[in-house]
């Protein structure tokens, strides 16, 4: 039978010390998932994951810059052509000075990033002081890599400032974990790169960094039907995140492309002719 | 030699709508009783929703069969808790449980599309939405179930609020007073009725509040 790596889930079977075996068998006699009884179970999974469809639409960036981490994302949950949700959080706080981006299986990236928050946690108190940004992705990436071929999506960025300053990693279910400037992750991301490389300076002021990273997410929602909602847009400095700006990407088209009255004007002086 | 093929699924659709509204001060969970498999019709009278706390219910719709797991491993969960902290589940407490014990099950998924609704911990109303593996989101209002693609276009039309993602914020209470949110539930279970097989019987309505917790039944297009 397959063995799985639960350590993952260590942190969760410690609530139950001190209480009743009796009371709480079956509960949580260890950390576990239950495994399908199965003689296929790939097939199993293909199966069960398109039950699930998990989100994958969506458009996601964070780069490196003078003043530190510029962290963005779009809002939109799609299972096939429907749309579930305009409202998804996909910057996720995994503490006060560091953040993590969601693209790929909603419940994979909530469950494990908030599992991330609890293990960093614990690195806090057992060894008093911050964990790394290199440590949290790499506590991360080894999660992922144990559950290789199990069917997670999880495509995520670890953006945080630490000792050592702004940090930033890109780690995937496939088991990857890059260090980088700047990434883009999910469907929107070939747009999203397009505004960004273009854009990009390494001595941009925080103002003009948050209008770039704005922008490249308002491009990917107009061109990419699976990402859309509101634009978000975080900012990691040296005493941590901030969310500097939240906004509908149906209006922000707008803003880039006001309608001026002598357009109007012009468009109904043409209709008016013969 | 060809692949072996299943010819056993560990699971079966039984149909159904929830629906669940967040107010000021209060929360509505309604879901149909009808429970079918395949065309043919089980029960015209099975409760979806049930009482997980003191102000928290959920509503499930997909198959019964986890469905009703789902419902037993909560409450004693939830009975653990009582027995630990002297005290019930606050809904968002209770938000999370329900959102960790589906990803347990990551790898053998419980077929259950669940909406929590109740009372957060200020006495307002506070609605989360599910899918089958766990990831969660609270919103003013949601609707699961084979009929929620009829359903939720017509709330988004009625009750679509300013995304909680905004900023500069603003505010996203759902405008609706307890009985025009109770009114606007029937008049959307009795148009979901009309185009979804699956959705029909009777309409079960439940009102949370600081008063308590308050039943309401409905009848529904039997065909």
């Amino acid at each position: 039978m397959m063995k799985l790596d639960f350590s993952g889930l260590e942190s969760a079977s410690s609530h139950f010390h001190g209480v009743d075996s009796e009371l709480v068998e079956g509960l949580s006699s260890a950390p576990s998932f239950e495994i399908p009884n199965t003689t296929n179970f790939d097939g199993f999974q293909k199966e069960a994951i398109q039950m699930v469809k998990p989100a994958k639409g969506t458009t996601t960036l964070a780069f490196i810059f003078k003043e530190g981490v510029m962290v963005a994302a779009d809002s939109r949950a799609s299972m096939g052509g429907y749309i579930s949700s305009q409202s998804v959080k996909k910057i996720i706080e995994i503490n006060p000075y560091m953040l993590g981006t969601m693209a790929g299986g909603a419940a994979d990236c909530q469950f494990w990033h908030r599992n991330l928050g609890i293990k960093c946690r614990l690195h806090e108190l057992a060894n008093r002081r911050r964990i790394s940004v290199t440590g949290a992705s790499k506590l991360l990436a080894n999660i992922l890599y144990s559950y290789r071929g199990m069917g997670l999506s999880v495509g995520t960025m670890i953006a945080g400032w630490d000792e050592t300053g702004p940090g930033l990693y890109y780690v995937d279910s496939e088991g990857g974990r890059l260090k980088g400037n700047r990434f883009s992750v999910g469907s929107g991301s070939p747009y999203a790169y397009g505004v960004l490389d273009s854009g990009y300076h390494y001595d941009m002021s925080v103002e003009e960094a948050a209008e770039l990273a704005r922008r490249a997410i308002y491009h990917a929602t107009f061109r990419d039907g699976a990402s859309g909602g509101v634009a978000s847009v975080y900012h990691v400095g040296p005493n941590g995140w901030k969310k500097l700006s939240g906004d509908d990407v149906g209006e922000l088209y707008y803003k880039y492309n006001p309608i001026t009255p002598r357009m109007v004007e012009q468009e109904m002086a043409e209709a008016a002719e013969p | 030699m060809t692949k072996q093929r299943a010819n056993w699924s560990p699971y079966d659709n039984n149909g159904g709508s929830c629906v669940a509204i967040a107010g000021a001060d209060y929360c509505v969970i309604a879901a149909d009783t009808r429970m079918s498999t395949g065309y043919n019709i089980l029960s015209r009278e099975y409760s979806k929703i049930t009482k997980l706390a003191d102000k928290c219910l959920m509503a499930s719709s997909g198959f019964q069969a986890d469905v009703k797991a789902l419902q037993k491993h909560l409450a004693a969960r939830h009975l653990i808790y009582q027995h630990q902290h002297n005290k019930q589940m606050s809904c968002p407490a209770m938000g999370q449980l329900l959102s960790n014990t589906l990803y347990y099950k990551r790898f053998f998924p419980y077929y259950s599309f669940n909406v929590l609704g109740g009372l957060d911990s200020e006495g307002k109303g506070c609605v989360y939405t599910y899918d089958a593996v766990g990831s969660y989101e609270r919103v003013g209002y949601s609707s699961q179930g084979s009929g929620s693609t009829l359903i939720m276009p017509f709330l988004d039309n009625q009750l679509k609020s300013p995304s909680p993602l905004l900023l500069p914020a603003q505010d996203a209470v759902t405008p609706l007073s307890e009985t025009e949110a109770v009114d606007l539930v029937k008049t959307v279970f009795a148009s979901a009725t009309e185009r979804d097989i699956y959705t029909g019987d009777k309409l079960e309505i439940v009102v949370v509040n600081a008063e308590g917790i308050r039943r309401e039944y409905m009848d529904l297009r039997k065909d």
